[in-house]
């Protein structure tokens, strides 16, 4: 029976499923207990399963991923909660040189599956250090798997598959997307890790986004049919693993590309998605492919931020540039020197 | 035991249980003789003997260990020498079933806790990192980021009572290390869980060049243990007799649901931080000749042959397995291990990424044009005969696979 429920009810729903089927995953973490978290995700978890099963830690995000890893060696699941983005980066050291390697380290002998939940991303009015996009950091460490859903579904569906993965996750819940909504009945499967999926067809370029900017290319899209472009719109789903196969064979389609990131433009995971893209396909593309990112300035405040974000404008200015004339971009030709700012970081 | 002893009522009692003594813990004087103490029981003869034994063997690997960097054997040795004490009766302290957590100064004690010699040095002969089975061995992998497998321990050790089993998990670290947030971290997480762990602080003096002075204003390491709950005491790291004891204690405590121990050993590192070091630059040789007069090998030597419990044909006996020992540890580390590049792309993931697969691809394809290239008379062939040596640098065996995969594109056209 289809249900209206939020995104954030859906990874509960997620949590709450895994806990009943298997006693060894375990959610641990800042409030997550009485309080439910501060966004309200594990609402409920401890009540019904117990303060063993659903506890509170002390106030330490080192501390929290360091003792998750030797809870790890003992066969228990852990699924610790990050409060906010940038509240992680203590735990950096811990996920870098731990979580991500002990595998490696160990020869495949010893690896330490568990889901590191990390609200990200802005959008919602958040003061500073609550609303950093960090994804790129963790992408960019091997051992590690990024996952961030854009749906409900895939809320549901990827963080089940995040907690029964026998490799380390880093769970990345878009803020701005905890309080949209669907009609789903759970439980459901998505498409695996690995794949990313095609969220609307079109045929003359290919929008790339993954979390927090899914929304805004499938409105974007809308958008662009006024102007006479029948966009595709691909949601990555996992940033690792990455799905190749299908951003290549979208590209190959529609010829032209953007790239749009929430986080700051300049190293990102944008960059990479276009020199991927680039290598696969160069001779099917039409035009550079073009990113829509955030600024290359630390997140700005709540008054600024809709200035910093990507918007449908901004998505519809890049596609725009895609050389439909076959005339070069002169953002990037213009005093011989490029422009700075979004696209051209 | 008089370990059991009840403190006075109220807090100033609690606060007094927890507390080490100020002075460390003294069981056996530099010249070997018992000094009585009245909540430390002297171990019996035969773990003592026994202890003896593996600190002879412990010192004479870490000997041969440092001799084998100077033949370039090992990238890199750092020394535990003069440590003995501590490293061996961390090991013995615990049970195999125990878990240990050591760092990369603790070879010695992985020797001890009967990890085979070629696989402790794995890591440090830079042939993978982690050369034994953490699992089997219930051994974490020797960790250098300071004071992060403290937490690990913590975790562990919690994880492990929460199903009813009776475990105990060891943390080595030192001196400078409990600078570092993680290891406060773990005092204040395992004091909330209880979780049974004992942090063995080897307090050598030195964090690589920084003295103890300049790391700390607390008036004992041990004393970081009360702000977290954790019960605590200091001991004189060379001296066996106590290290054991309290060790003992230590773990005891934990696994009886005491919650987590800190106990920290006064000791010295005899050697530079690793041979890559020059230890002049910071400290004097009289302050190192001091340290000398403490020895804790000699000091228990001394202790068991006043006891009637080792003789001369019992030391010359100990000397002869160890310089067996020795020898097999020579042999096996001056033979060229293979390594297998194909590996790296193995234990990344569970199952390798398909950007894995395409990178090992990458990889067997110009291991597989090296190979086509070495069987062809042709001045590639020769220089890559020249240069495949282990010894040779980087740079050179890298323009060798470049300029053998060319050729092989070339022919692929």
């Amino acid at each position: 029976m289809p249900e209206r429920i939020t995104f954030a009810r859906a990874l509960n729903a997620a949590m709450r499923d895994a806990m009943a089927e298997d006693d060894k995953v375990l959610v641990f973490g800042e409030d997550v207990g009485k309080l439910g978290g501060v966004f309200r995700v594990t609402d409920g978890l401890q009540a019904e399963f117990g303060a063993d099963r659903c506890f509170d830690t002390p106030l330490a995000e080192s501390g929290i991923v360091g003792f998750a890893v030797g809870m790890s060696m003992t066969g228990f699941k852990p699924v610790v909660e990050m409060q906010f983005d940038a509240f992680a980066y203590p735990a950096f050291e811990q996920i870098t040189s731990h979580v991500a390697k002990l595998r490696n380290r160990t020869r495949g002998a010893l690896g330490v599956p568990m889901v590191i939940r990390v609200p990200y991303a802005g959008g919602i009015g958040g003061v500073e250090h609550h609303c950093d996009s960090s994804e790129a950091y963790y992408a960019h460490t091997p051992g590690l798997k990024v996952v961030t859903p854009a749906t409900v579904e895939d809320a549901y569906s990827l963080l089940r598959e995040a907690i029964a993965d026998p490799d380390p996750v880093v769970f990345m819940e878009p803020k701005k997307l905890y309080w949209s909504t669907a009609e789903v009945s759970l439980p459901v499967q998505g498409e695996p890790f690995g794949r990313a999926v095609v969220r609307r067809p079109g045929r003359d370029a290919t929008l790339m986004a993954y979390g927090p900017t899914v929304p805004v290319a499938l409105e974007a899209a809308e958008a662009a049919v006024d102007e006479g472009w029948d966009l595709e719109v691909i949601d990555l789903r996992t940033i690792v693993p990455f799905d190749d196969v299908t951003v290549a064979e979208s590209v190959r389609r529609t010829g032209r590309c953007v790239v749009l990131q929430e986080a700051q433009g300049f190293a990102g995971v944008a960059g990479e998605i276009a020199a991927r893209v680039q290598e696969r396909c160069f001779h099917s593309l039409h035009a550079p492919v073009l990113r829509v990112t955030g600024f290359d300035i630390p997140y700005p405040a709540p008054k600024l931020e809709h200035t910093h974000l990507p918007s449908v404008d901004r998505v519809l200015d890049a596609v725009a540039r895609l050389q439909w004339d076959d005339v070069p971009d002169d953002r990037f030709v213009a005093g011989g020197q490029a422009l700075a700012g979004q696209g051209a970081a | 035991m008089t370990s059991t002893l009840l403190p006075p009522a109220g807090l100033g009692g609690e606060v007094a249980a927890l507390l080490p003594r100020p002075v460390p813990v003294q069981l056996l004087d530099p010249d070997g003789r018992l000094t009585p103490d009245e909540q430390y029981d002297v171990p019996e003869t035969e773990a003592l003997v026994e202890m003896y034994r593996r600190m002879v063997i412990g010192r004479r690997f870490d000997v041969q260990a440092t001799a084998l960097t100077r033949q370039g054997r090992l990238a890199v040795y750092p020394s535990s020498r003069g440590q003995e004490a501590c490293q061996v009766a961390g090991v013995m302290a615990v049970k195999p079933t125990d878990w240990v957590f050591p760092t990369y100064r603790e070879s010695m004690a992985l020797v001890t806790r009967g990890i085979d010699p070629d696989k402790v040095l794995t890591l440090l002969r830079g042939d993978w990192h982690c050369g034994y089975d953490p699992v089997a061995e219930r051994t974490a992998p020797q960790c250098t980021p300071l004071a992060t497998q403290t937490l690990h321990a913590a975790g562990l050790a919690y994880g492990e009572r929460r199903q009813g089993r009776d475990t105990v998990a060891l943390a080595f670290i030192g001196d400078g290390a409990t600078s570092e947030g993680d290891f406060h971290e773990a005092m204040n997480f395992a004091g909330v869980y209880k979780s049974p762990v004992v942090l063995l602080v080897q307090n050598n003096e030195y964090a690589i060049s920084v003295p103890l002075s300049q790391q700390t204003a607390a008036p004992a390491l041990a004393y970081k243990g009360i702000g977290y709950g954790v019960r605590s005491e200091q001991v004189d790291g060379n001296d066996p007799v106590a290290m054991l004891s309290v060790l003992r204690v230590a773990v005891e405590h934990a696994r009886s649901g005491g919650g987590p121990f800190l106990v920290e050993a006064h000791t010295y590192r005899m050697e530079a931080h690793t041979n890559a070091d020059d230890a002049t630059r910071y400290r004097d040789d009289a302050e190192v000749a001091g340290w000398s007069g403490k020895d804790p090998v000699l000091r228990l030597e001394r202790y068991l042959r006043s006891v009637g419990a080792l003789d001369d044909s019992a030391v010359e006996s100990i000397a002869a397995e160890t310089e067996s020992l020795a020898a097999d540890v020579r042999a096996r580390l001056n033979a060229d291990v293979d390594v297998e590049p194909l590996e790296l792309f193995e234990h990344v993931y569970a199952t390798p990424t398909s950007q894995l697969v395409e990178q090992r691809e990458q990889v067997a394809a110009e291991l597989a044009a090296e190979a086509e290239s070495a069987d062809a008379p042709s001045p590639v062939r020769d220089h890559a005969v020249l240069h495949t040596r282990a010894d040779d640098p980087p740079a050179r065996d890298h323009a060798v696979l470049h300029a053998a995969a060319s050729e092989a594109k070339q022919e692929e056209r």
